[in-house]
């Protein structure tokens, strides 16, 4: 077996620097890695290009890296309910790349598979496909997209044990397994850490070979975005 | 009288079959699945990663590891499952979804669709709306007649940026129903009440009326 943990968030973060390609799984607040996301503030590395499916809000998730201006490019595919986000946007301070959903999650899978190129029929025809080959398969125009290229993934997983296998919950899984092992150093936060043996092998949803570090994560908020219950 | 969201809703309920995986998106589409009759079975898909899809929980029940995609908590039913983000638009672009029920800001008479950006103003992105309608083979939208200001939201061509090309198959208004056909908008039912003349009146593309236009059942 071999052994994934670092003790801390302190730890697992330290080398992160200006101007690197960062990941982070969560779609809205859900399934977000809080312990990094705080570590990352008190760092306080700029100029950073950002991937996620969404931004935060203005005082948490990755808002907080916003309004310490960390980000220089965000890459998303929904960026609202995020004032200081639009302010910054339309400002010119902030650069955006807006990607469909499922082809940021496949610019993930990419990276991740060894993949380097995949062609999409989403987004054709659009101002996504502006400079972008494409091509006619069945009949039916795609778009060629490429894998994501970044220096550090953040995730948050359910369980994990030290080997570095992960079973996520619900709906917190969305981006999260993509960017396992789809960036040079995946850093992986956990609300159960595990002794090795104590994940039934037939559950695992990610495998300790796609993560590079795995820690104990604390204090997790998991704030709901939009608090919904039957009448 | 026009319909209204709600009404709307109950039209489009109309279109889902026995067995359909459905997808619905933010807005009215949302108010659809009030609508299904009991006798027949539907699993709901939300693109952030789940079918079968519950209502919403009662008041302290929220799962915060627990939304849809609109980030609203809901619950999950018996039977259903979560994934994660490229496994659920796998299933979204290899088909396996029946149904995509969406709104739209403007729809051209070619079946074109604009719905994430307004320059200048609002832009929030897409989402998963470019992938939906790049890959359903049954998309139907949602959506008032006309915006804020009046103008018709059914035009010759669409002046915001486009999410999706000729992908657009039926548009369920508080006034009509709607099939995008080669030659333009078919004219398939009128809200009771409504008359022709009043669609037509907020219809800015070509609208094809046929003889008989029958009222909506609802």
């Amino acid at each position: 077996m071999i052994d994934k943990t670092v003790a801390t968030v302190t730890a697992a973060v330290a080398d992160v620097s200006d101007g690197m390609t960062l990941m982070f799984g969560g779609f809205g607040l859900c399934g977000i890695p809080e312990n990094a996301i705080q570590e990352l503030v008190r760092l306080n590395p700029k100029n950073l290009c950002c991937i996620s499916n969404n931004a935060g809000v203005d005082d948490f998730g990755l808002g907080l890296l916003l309004q310490q201006k960390q980000v220089k490019k965000m890459i998303s595919s929904y960026v609202g309910e995020n004032a200081e986000f639009e302010r910054q946007m339309l400002s010119g301070e902030l650069e955006v790349e807006l990607t469909p959903q499922g082809t940021l999650a496949e610019k993930c899978r990419a990276a991740q598979a060894g993949i380097p190129a995949f062609f999409t029929p989403a987004g054709y025809g659009t101002e996504v496909a502006e400079g972008k080959e494409t091509r006619i398969f069945n009949g039916k125009p795609h778009v060629m997209e490429t894998a994501f290229q970044a220096d550090f993934a953040f995730v948050k997983a359910w369980k994990g044990d030290v080997a570095g296998n992960l079973i996520f919950k619900g709906t917190a899984r969305n981006f999260n397994p993509l960017m396992c092992g789809a960036a040079k150093i995946t850093v992986v936060e956990v609300e159960e850490l595990l002794p090795a043996g104590a994940l039934d092998p037939n559950q695992i949803h990610i495998p300790g070979i796609l993560v590079d570090r795995i820690f104990q994560g604390v204090n997790f908020e998991k704030r709901i975005e939009q608090r919904t219950v039957q009448n | 009288m026009a319909l209204d969201k709600n009404g709307i809703a109950q039209r489009i309920a109309q279109e889902i079959q026995d067995g359909f995986y459905v997808n619905l998106g933010i807005g009215i589409p949302t108010l659809v699945a009030n609508y299904i009759p009991e006798n027949i079975a539907v699993e709901f898909q939300s693109e952030n990663g789940i079918l079968g899809m519950g209502p919403f929980p009662v008041a302290g029940q929220e799962d915060a590891d627990l939304i849809n995609a609109g980030k609203q908590t809901i619950t999950s039913l018996p039977g259903a499952s979560f994934f994660d983000s490229a496994m659920s638009f796998g299933m979204i672009r290899g088909k396996h979804v029946d149904l995509t029920i969406l709104g739209a800001m403007e729809v051209s008479e070619k079946g074109d669709i604009a719905n994430w950006k307004i320059p200048g103003k609002m832009v929030k992105g897409m989402g998963g709306a470019m992938d939906l309608v790049a890959s359903a083979e049954n998309i139907i939208v949602a959506m008032m007649h006309t915006n804020r200001q009046g103008d018709s939201k059914l035009l010759p061509k669409c002046s915001l940026p486009l999410t999706g090309v000729a992908c657009v198959k039926k548009i369920v208004t508080e006034l009509a129903v709607l099939e995008i056909q080669p030659e333009g908008f078919l004219l398939c039912e009128r809200a009771p009440g409504v008359s022709v003349a009043q669609i037509k009146a907020a219809t800015a593309g070509k609208l094809i009326i046929p003889e008989e236009v029958p009222e909506m059942r609802v």
